[in-house]
């Protein structure tokens, strides 16, 4: 009885990688341009962006929240540090103005990202708002300072320092994948090695016996949703210099690729069941679909059926599992 | 609307029911029968069967054997709607009204009167409710919303909905456990005019005395089987705790003498906790203390805020809770279960499943969850450190389980109760809290419990044993606090107590006899 269930459980584990090979399988088939390096390394490169964001969400998403917010705090972190990076600060009280070096300016945006994080984790610890209205609120907040900094005009012509993050490649790979690759390793570590990591799955997996066995739960909180704070802020300055721009309605719609992503890669919407590797999984799929519909020239409306369908695919087996165990 | 009756007839009866639960025997070969226009009133200890019984006579749960039979005919109820269908309404302790629904449309609630172009004829049902309520003399707008109603009012809109459906027999479970002593006369009123129409109602309750002044008879549930049904005229407050406890201590329990002059480790001076809902007092100026090497136990039916005194001690409920902790003779002020554990107190929470494990994670992972700090070395946690951390406790504690890393959702309650214990035993404390530790657990591993808390005892942990059970308390502890309505009644050593004596101050209203009595 116990090992049938285990290797059911193994099985269910590595259903998302199953999936992956399936379609990249499918998609190899169908078209002689999909299994070649230049579109691996594509693939790899668009989906930088969405794994710096979805490490984020799938730690909230394991203590059993949500962020909508990513995408509007990717956007502000970016502008600010392309604003930044443009343009000195006035400051006529002491008369000067203040010019921030590139990398005074990443972490000048890295900073904005978790703060607005630490401010979502405050409103939902401190002021018990439910998570999805707090970063919903969040989204319009986020985008309307990005609208303000940025004057509705993108900020663009960064600079070849700032260009390293998003366009360059190093030892062979392009170093937004480096860094998605990463934060990837130290979060797998953080969450399956540490006590914050342990907590959080504690949090998301029963709260009130976390907090009864005297886990810090609000602090717990707080910490997660400054951490995906911060790796959106990351997420922008990658897709900042890529572009070398900062477009003020940049990410818009991004927390749902994420969303999709870690629920793709198996992490439970209820909290304390999934894994970052399986969200990059679940990041690979998206990817691998974005792709595949690409070089099929199936029309982008199309694309978003699919997309979609797969989406609710994924959750229906999450359902299934659920109610099996 | 209501039908002529004949007296003594019956109306609604069980006969051998039989329902269980896993690991527990609800109901054992229950014969119970209602007669028409009676008051009958149902009482028995926690887990003694009452609600079982309610549930199952109103549909709510379905027997595993038995019949039931309605007017003499043989009934299945697959659900409450079948049987308010046939007569038969349960009023809920925890009202079941829709709070932003007006009181008409509550009332009319799934079988809604409608035109014959499906429009909902509102004026027509207000007219029709307020006939309703005017013959139970409630002066209710039938087009207020049911929240802006006070508890006692919104009972009455529950009983006027159950006569709307031609209701002939009415269950009340608790009906007094939330309203005012004003409201609980009224209540008593209706109650009589409704007998007086020929309606039987069923009054579940463990309040004696409120069962005592408006039963006709009553039936005394204990371990899911009917002891008697008495007349009330007839029947004494002694005769029915009597009924209610009579039962033998097995040779269950294990006990080794206090061991004296210990000092005192935990004292609870003048706790008082306001409940969030009610807005009175859960618990209400309790004051204790406890010595190393003691055990103490702590009595009370449902809702005494036993568990509400724990929460409180434990830091759970810190802005609402006043009153003075001394742990060790160190005053201390805890605001949290963390600072709780920090100082050396330790929860067995009462809900094993809800507050004491963390279902989705193995057993190792549920033992470490408090200790953290213990299996972590440079920043991360060890694996194997954390593997025999667990195994220490599977091997002291004879936690079956075929490895450390089986969900913990797999195993019996019993060892799930064990993991539980191990958690908190793990960051040695030396004032342990146990509430309820054997509910829903074999008698195997009720023995296990036992022994571990009379070792624990004999090391030196000052121990607190909240319990619905008479004869565990009595079995296990050195002395017990009996509480009642968030306040403490009275406090026995055990060599003098009784499970009469203890009932006696458990139970509402009987504060002036506990008085004469010691």
């Amino acid at each position: 009885m116990s090992d049938k269930l285990t290797i059911w459980q193994h099985a269910s584990r590595l259903q998302p990688l199953l999936v992956l090979i399936l379609m990249i399988v499918a998609m190899s088939l169908l078209s002689d341009r999909f299994l070649t390096a230049a579109n691996g390394w594509n693939i790899m490169r668009q989906i930088s962006v969405n794994v710096c964001l979805s490490i984020g969400m799938t730690m909230v998403i394991l203590s059993g929240g949500i962020d909508l917010s990513v995408g509007s705090v990717l956007a502000l972190a970016g502008a600010i540090t392309a604003g930044l990076i443009k343009s000195a600060v006035p400051m006529p009280w002491l008369g000067v103005e203040l010019q921030f070096t590139t990398w005074g300016a990443i972490v000048c945006g890295l900073i904005v990202g978790w703060f607005l994080g630490w401010f979502n984790g405050q409103m939902i610890t401190r002021l018990k708002i439910p998570p999805f209205v707090a970063t919903l609120g969040m989204l319009s907040i986020a985008r309307g300072l990005t609208m303000l900094w940025t004057k509705g005009f993108p900020i663009t012509g960064l600079g070849e320092g700032f260009a390293i993050l998003g366009t360059r490649t190093a030892l062979g790979a392009p170093t937004p994948v480096w860094i998605a690759a990463g934060l990837v390793g130290l979060f797998v570590v953080i969450t399956k090695k540490t006590r914050l990591g342990r907590s959080i799955y504690a949090v998301g997996g029963n709260e009130q016996t976390a907090r009864l066995s005297g886990l810090n739960v609000n602090r717990i909180k707080v910490i997660v949703y400054s951490l995906a704070g911060v790796l959106s802020a990351v997420a922008g300055l990658i897709m900042t210099s890529r572009l070398d721009s900062a477009q003020p309605n940049a990410g818009m719609g991004y927390e749902l690729d994420s969303i999709a992503a870690v629920v793709i890669g198996g992490t439970s919407l209820s909290g304390g069941r999934g894994s970052v590797l399986g969200t990059v999984i679940g990041c690979l799929i998206i990817g691998v679909l974005n792709s595949g519909l690409v070089l099929l020239d199936v029309s982008p409306f199309w694309q978003q059926v699919v997309k979609g369908s797969v989406i609710l695919v994924a959750v229906a087996i999450d359902r299934m599992r659920e109610s099996g165990e | 609307m209501i039908r002529p009756s004949t007296a003594n007839q019956v109306v609604l009866a069980a006969e051998g029911i039989v329902k269980r639960y896993p690991g527990v025997l609800a109901l054992n070969q229950v014969d119970f029968a209602i007669r028409s226009g009676e008051v009958h009133g149902l009482i028995g200890e926690n887990g003694a069967g009452k609600s079982t019984l309610m549930h199952i006579l109103a549909g709510v749960a379905q027997p595993d054997e038995g019949i039931i039979r309605l007017d003499d005919e043989p009934v299945r109820f697959a659900n409450p709607r079948e049987a308010m269908d046939r007569g038969i309404s349960l009023v809920h302790q925890e009202l079941n009204l829709v709070p932003w629904l007006s009181v008409a449309e509550n009332i009319f609630l799934g079988r809604e009167l409608v035109s014959g172009l499906g429009l909902i004829r509102s004026s027509e049902q207000n007219r029709q409710c307020r006939t309703l309520l005017a013959d139970l003399d409630a002066t209710i707008d039938p087009r207020s919303e049911v929240h802006r109603l006070r508890v006692g009012q919104q009972q009455v809109v529950e009983i006027a909905k159950a006569l709307s459906s031609r209701a002939r027999v009415i269950f009340m479970d608790e009906p007094t456990s939330a309203i005012s002593d004003q409201e609980v006369e009224s209540l008593f009123r209706l109650i009589r005019s409704l007998r007086a129409a020929g309606i039987s109602i069923v009054y579940v309750s463990h309040k004696l005395d409120e069962l005592l002044r408006v039963s006709d008879r009553i039936t005394v549930l204990r371990d899911g089987r009917l002891v008697e049904t008495l007349e009330a005229a007839t029947a004494d407050r002694e005769t029915i705790v009597r009924l209610m406890v009579g039962r033998k201590l097995e040779d269950l329990y294990v006990h080794s003498p206090a061991i004296p002059a210990r000092s005192e480790r935990l004292r609870v001076n003048r706790l008082t906790m306001i409940s969030r809902k009610a807005r009175r007092p859960a618990v209400d100026g309790v004051s204790f203390s406890v010595r190393g090497g003691e055990v103490f136990g702590i009595f009370g039916l449902m809702g005494a805020g036993r568990t509400e005194l724990l929460e409180s001690i434990f830091g759970l409920h810190p802005t609402r809770t006043t009153g003075t902790v001394t742990i060790d003779g160190q005053p201390s002020d805890i605001c949290s279960p963390e600072q709780a554990l920090n100082s050396g107190l330790g929860l067995v929470p009462e809900d094993r499943k809800h507050q004491g494990l963390i279902l989705g994670m193995s057993v190792e992972q549920n033992i470490s969850l408090s200790s953290l700090a213990e299996i972590e070395s440079v920043g991360l946690l060890n694996a194997r450190r954390e593997r025999e951390h667990a195994q220490r406790y599977v091997e002291q504690f004879s936690i079956k389980t075929p490895t450390v890393k089986q969900p913990v959702r797999t195993l019996s309650g019993g060892n799930q109760q064990k993991v539980v214990l191990s958690k908190v035993l793990s960051r040695q404390p030396g004032v342990l809290m146990l509430d309820e530790p054997t509910r829903g657990i074999d008698v195997g591993a009720k023995r296990e419990v036992y022994s571990l808390v009379d070792r624990l005892k004999r090391e030196g942990m000052a121990i607190v044993v909240v319990s619905s059970e008479l004869p565990e308390l009595l079995g296990i502890a050195d002395r017990v606090m009996v509480m009642c309505e968030g306040r403490k009644t009275a406090e026995f050593d055990c060599s003098v107590a009784n499970e009469e004596v203890l009932m006696q101050a458990a139970v509402p209203g009987a504060d002036a006899e506990v008085e004469r009595g010691k």
